[in-house]
């Protein structure tokens, strides 16, 4: 992917373009906002990552504000050290996709671009999503495994598909909280990994190929091949 | 407070906005005043001038009848006649014929005119020595010039006395809405300086004031009340914030100094690369933890701020607390646990979703980590006189009651706990939550009597915050 990162802390932005670049992704960088939304506009860019509070009067904001009404529909993710829900709110309505809090763990970092930047262009409706022998039907709202099917409760289906929408990708805990409960904070315990670990034994049972791996420290992902 | 001085100096005259409003009240009524004059003047000077001019008007038709009828010598007689009857000598008379000669009457010759011109006129002439003036009324008969005039000496008079009360008693008003409106500023300062005072200790830094209530129960106490509220209000954002840093400076710098303190020690003696990995990723998960305190704090002292309120919206409770329970259930079926609810279908109300959510999260998550394998939390809710009860009891250790008092303190941790994970703000974040709702939260046995008698924590909120 090629992304831009608008980051005005010198030892952020390099280590964060750094790990990008490690990951196989371009990354263009600016120090302020100004030359940030220079570069926004012109040129093609698979993904931003802005800083909410950036010098050179010109904040991630007004970036993507600018962007949106000039019809510029690449994917955002803001990086902010504002938490607040309401400052949260103000960023994904103004046109962000993603918002991410400082301080962050990198692997969420690339967790959530790597989410971002790789969604379905087109915008035709998927009706059935496939990994391995896993498929799951969104119209009659079930899941089979080889042909079996496999019982899954409402909320277990909504975090199985959105682990498969995401299929190859790593997805946090924190992405799960927020895309399937949509719960904006840290409930401290490891509710999430009971979760997952339920819904994979349903999916593994009798079978003896997992398809749900645990990614260390930074969450799961599924895929066809261990 | 460099703008503070110039400012505290009472207004001048002319800046008091209460010498401004009694001043316009003086307007008005000097308005009123001056209209009351005129119609005074026109019903009584006005009146007395109308009527003089009939008087004439009729008495000069009549001598025009008279001529008519007996000619020049009638004439003569009836002007001869009214003389005579005149006693006050108000009455004027002059018979002229066409050369000029005086044929009857009481002026000597014909009077040079000082008012209007034409047949009406005002003059002047001398009777006895005496100056006076008259109102005089020409008719032009056959070779003939008659004048009628009345002796207005005494109207003049009357006028003049009338205009000199008038004068006298306009200033006198004037004097006393003067010494009236500077005594409405100065009663108006006198209910505002305590406002005054107080506003500028307070600006001055000193939180404590408070603006002094009269027992008038007026419109200025009022406002001191409000003022004081306020004040209230600013004082207790004040201690917030004030115990949040407090909060950072003693229990975060603990955790902060174990962590260099760790991460000091394996500088100095890991050896293999293993070691300093293992120091490494201990070091940031210390890191994430304090960082997920600071998260906790942020967000109590935003609850407790009251600042959230913007967040608050119309919502279904049993729907968000069903989500909950729900979320929370694979714990306790993993610690062989049982969830139960006792939650109504429907229970509208006005709040922040995601801070009830995070509230009822933290009281699951703390009745599942106390309560031992087999037992029972249980989550309900339900309507109660004036507000919504929501409550989750388990059948775990409990908490003695000297404790409870202390539970929703910051960073509490009962004896027993000590060894359980958790930073100690989770009964902290709750409160303060219930306070955002305008309720509390109340600590009780669940089971009574029993042992072990269970924890049952209920979170009182109003329903009627809009």
């Amino acid at each position: 992917m090629r992304i831009l990162l608008v980051e005005d802390d010198v030892e952020v932005a390099r280590f964060v373009k750094k790990g990008l670049q490690e990951a196989g992704h371009t990354v263009e960088q600016a120090g302020n906002g100004r030359d940030g939304l220079f570069l926004a506009a012109s040129e093609a860019f698979d993904l931003l990552v802005l800083d909410r509070m950036l010098p050179g009067g010109v904040d991630g904001v007004r970036i993507v504000e600018t962007l949106r009404q000039q019809d510029n529909r690449t994917p955002v993710l803001f990086l902010s050290a504002l938490s607040g829900v309401d400052e949260r709110v103000r960023g994904l309505k103004a046109g962000g996709d993603d918002y991410l809090v400082k301080p962050f763990a990198f692997a969420e970092l690339l967790a959530r671009c790597e989410a971002l930047g790789r969604r379905p262009s087109s915008e035709a409706p998927v009706t059935r999503l496939k990994v391995a022998d896993l498929e799951l039907d969104l119209l009659s709202r079930t899941v089979t495994r080889a042909g079996k099917k496999i019982d899954v409760q409402p909320r277990e289906f909504r975090l199985l598909e959105h682990l498969m929408r995401h299929a190859g990708q790593v997805v946090t805990r924190t992405m799960l909280l927020e895309k399937v409960w949509d719960y904006h904070f840290d409930p401290q315990t490891n509710v999430i990994d009971v979760h997952v670990s339920r819904l994979r034994q349903k999916l593994d049972r009798g079978f003896d190929k997992p398809l749900i791996h645990t990614v260390r420290n930074a969450g799961y992902m599924i895929r066809a091949e261990g | 407070m460099a703008q503070g001085f110039p400012r505290s100096a009472p207004p001048r005259l002319l800046q008091s906005a209460a010498f401004r409003i009694a001043l316009l009240f003086m307007g008005t009524f000097s308005a009123a005043a001056w209209l009351l004059v005129a119609v005074l003047w026109w019903a009584t000077a006005g009146a007395l001038d109308r009527q003089t001019i009939a008087a004439i008007r009729t008495d000069a038709a009549a001598l025009a009848e008279r001529h008519r009828e007996e000619g020049l010598h009638g004439l003569i007689e009836a002007i001869e006649e009214r003389l005579a009857l005149d006693a006050a000598a108000e009455t004027l008379y002059l018979l002229l014929d066409d050369e000029g000669i005086k044929l009857a009457g009481n002026l000597e010759r014909w009077p040079t005119a000082i008012g209007e011109e034409g047949l009406w006129f005002r003059t002047r002439f001398d009777q006895d020595g005496v100056i006076s003036e008259a109102r005089v009324h020409r008719r032009d008969l056959p070779g003939l010039r008659l004048l009628v005039g009345r002796d207005e000496s005494e109207r003049v008079q009357l006028r003049l006395l009338l205009t000199e009360g008038v004068a006298w008693s306009l200033g006198g008003m004037f004097l006393f809405a003067l010494l009236g409106a500077n005594i409405v500023r100065r009663s108006l300062q006198n209910r505002m300086r305590p406002a005054v005072v107080t506003a500028l200790g307070i600006a001055g830094g000193d939180l404590s004031r408070r603006v002094p209530l009269s027992d008038h129960g007026d419109e200025f106490d009022r406002l001191a009340s409000t003022m004081n509220d306020m004040l209230d209000r600013i004082a207790a954002l004040m201690a917030g914030v004030r115990s949040v840093s407090d909060a950072i400076a003693h229990d975060l710098r603990t955790p902060i100094a174990r962590a260099r303190g760790k991460l000091e020690e394996s500088l100095a003696t890991a050896r293999t690369e293993e070691d300093w990995r293992a120091a490494v990723e201990q070091g940031i998960q210390d890191l994430d933890n304090i960082s997920r305190v600071f998260q906790a704090l942020l967000r109590i002292a935003e609850a407790e701020a009251g600042a959230r309120r913007a967040a608050f919206a119309p919502m279904d409770l049993p729907e968000v607390l069903r989500d909950a329970a729900e979320f929370y259930e694979v714990m306790a079926e993993a610690r062989d646990q049982r969830l139960e609810t006792a939650l109504p279908e429907h229970l509208v109300m006005v709040g922040d979703r995601d801070l009830l959510l995070q509230a009822v999260a933290n009281l699951l998550d703390n009745a599942i980590k106390f309560t031992p394998p087999g037992g029972v939390v249980r989550l309900a809710a339900r309507q109660e006189e004036g507000g919504i009860e929501v409550a989750v009891s388990d059948t775990g250790p409990g908490l003695p009651p000297e404790e409870r008092a202390r539970a929703t303190d910051r960073f509490f941790r009962a004896d027993a706990s000590r060894n359980t994970p958790g930073s100690g703000l989770g009964l902290s974040l709750v409160r303060a939550v219930a306070q955002l709702h305008g309720g509390e939260v109340l600590l009780a046995d669940a089971r009574p009597g029993v042992a072990p008698p269970g924890l049952r924590v209920s979170l009182r909120l109003s329903d009627s915050l809009g």
